[in-house]
């Protein structure tokens, strides 16, 4: 069964744009939220990690923050 | 043994890569990440070739070039030492040495810590080190940029269109940077300078709630609810520690991008190249490669 993935980013950040390339260019679809725009998501973040940085993934209910490619792989499988 | 350890892959690291795969090289490139400093950049519009493109979207470029190539890099690692035995480098980094003939030094700058209570708590919760990548997170907060310099107001007028309102917190008597700029951070209403003024402290409970700044002898606290850090850039170089390096801790370098140790090359903004930029960083990297490269060729003769 696929893990359900969830990208929490800003719009400026350039590793959030990465992160979304690299889902996109491995066909998985995935779930964006703006936390710049969107205080109950933003807060959502804060409340999964602790901690403001972007981008946070939340694939399957692991969280991984920041365009940690390897633990990214590994998480979805790659 | 290897031919050649590359380390840092960043802009040059990266195009010292390309180069040596093409004179087929035994190489190694070690790298804490790919992309280095570019690679947080926003918008990049001195890069020749690209009139407008983002950092990541250079880097993935970059990396492209260096798939062509079969390149691999040792990725998280970072070095912690390089050290010459006669004829031999060697490099330790947190997972394992290497051995080889030569190595170049790319490994680049990072931010300067204010090294102040509260900066390590709390990083990530309110302080960051990255305008770009974080500032839509404190819309309509009242901020604080550290520093004086051109990352500090381009951060700052970053800042002007997302918080409510910015200081800047300026140790110097005066911002430096570009004038234009300078013009546009003193002129908006939003923002309000502070020079002659230093942070003593980072406060706050979940994420920060303000700062201790400090002016002449007068210690008064700030709220604010985001901390930009943009007070310059310091090389990692501490690993070579027998390398001759300038009073900023620069890598002292030559035309031929070599260092004081023979056979250790280095390039880009770890070095005293008088300017740190993308296509300079680049530049640098082919160089030391074909540096190292015909010192191989003159040992081996």
């Amino acid at each position: 069964m696929d893990k359900k993935v969830i990208v929490y980013s800003t719009s400026t950040c350039p590793w959030c744009a990465r992160v979304k390339q690299f889902l996109g260019d491995n066909n998985i679809p995935f779930d964006n939220y703006d936390v710049g725009a969107d205080k109950a998501k933003a807060e959502e973040m804060i409340q999964k990690t602790g901690q403001m940085g972007v981008p946070v993934l939340d694939i399957g209910g692991e969280i991984i923050v920041g365009f940690d490619k390897e633990k990214i792989k590994a998480a979805l499988g790659l | 043994m290897y031919e050649l350890i590359i380390i840092g892959a960043g802009p040059a690291g990266i195009t010292a890569s390309v180069y040596a795969a093409r004179k087929r090289m035994n190489f190694l490139v070690i790298s804490k990440d790919i992309g280095g400093q570019a690679a947080y950049s926003g918008d990049i519009e001195n890069y020749t070739g690209y009139q407008f493109i983002t950092g990541p979207e250079l880097t993935a470029k970059f990396e492209e070039h260096m798939r062509r190539y079969n390149i691999g890099v040792k990725e998280a690692e970072e070095v912690s030492g390089l050290r010459k035995d006669g004829n031999i480098i060697s490099v330790r980094t947190n997972k394992a040495v290497y051995e080889s003939k030569t190595a170049i030094i790319a490994s680049g700058k990072r931010s300067r810590e204010l090294n102040v209570p509260g900066e390590e708590e709390f990083k990530n919760k309110g302080l960051t080190y990255c305008a770009t990548c974080d500032g839509p997170l404190f819309s309509g907060k009242d901020v604080a940029v550290v520093g004086g310099g051109n990352s500090a107001l381009d951060a700052a007028l970053q800042l002007i269109n997302i918080a409510r309102h910015v200081y800047i917190i300026n140790i110097a008597d005066n911002l430096s940077g570009d004038a234009i700029m300078r013009q546009k951070v003193q002129e908006n209403k939003m923002v309000t300078l502070l020079n002659n003024t230093q942070v003593t402290a980072i406060l706050g409970e979940r994420v920060v709630n303000g700062i201790k700044i400090k002016q002449e002898n007068k210690e008064e606290i700030l709220p604010v609810e985001g901390v930009f850090v943009e007070a310059g850039l310091t090389p990692n170089s501490e690993f070579a520690k027998d390398i001759e390096k300038n009073q900023l801790g620069e890598i002292k370098i030559n035309h031929y991008n070599e260092t004081s140790a023979p056979a250790v090359f280095a390039a880009g903004d770890v070095t005293d190249v008088p300017d740190k930029q993308i296509i300079i960083a680049a530049g640098e990297g082919a160089k030391a490669c074909l540096s190292a490269f015909r010192y191989l060729v003159r040992i081996a003769a």
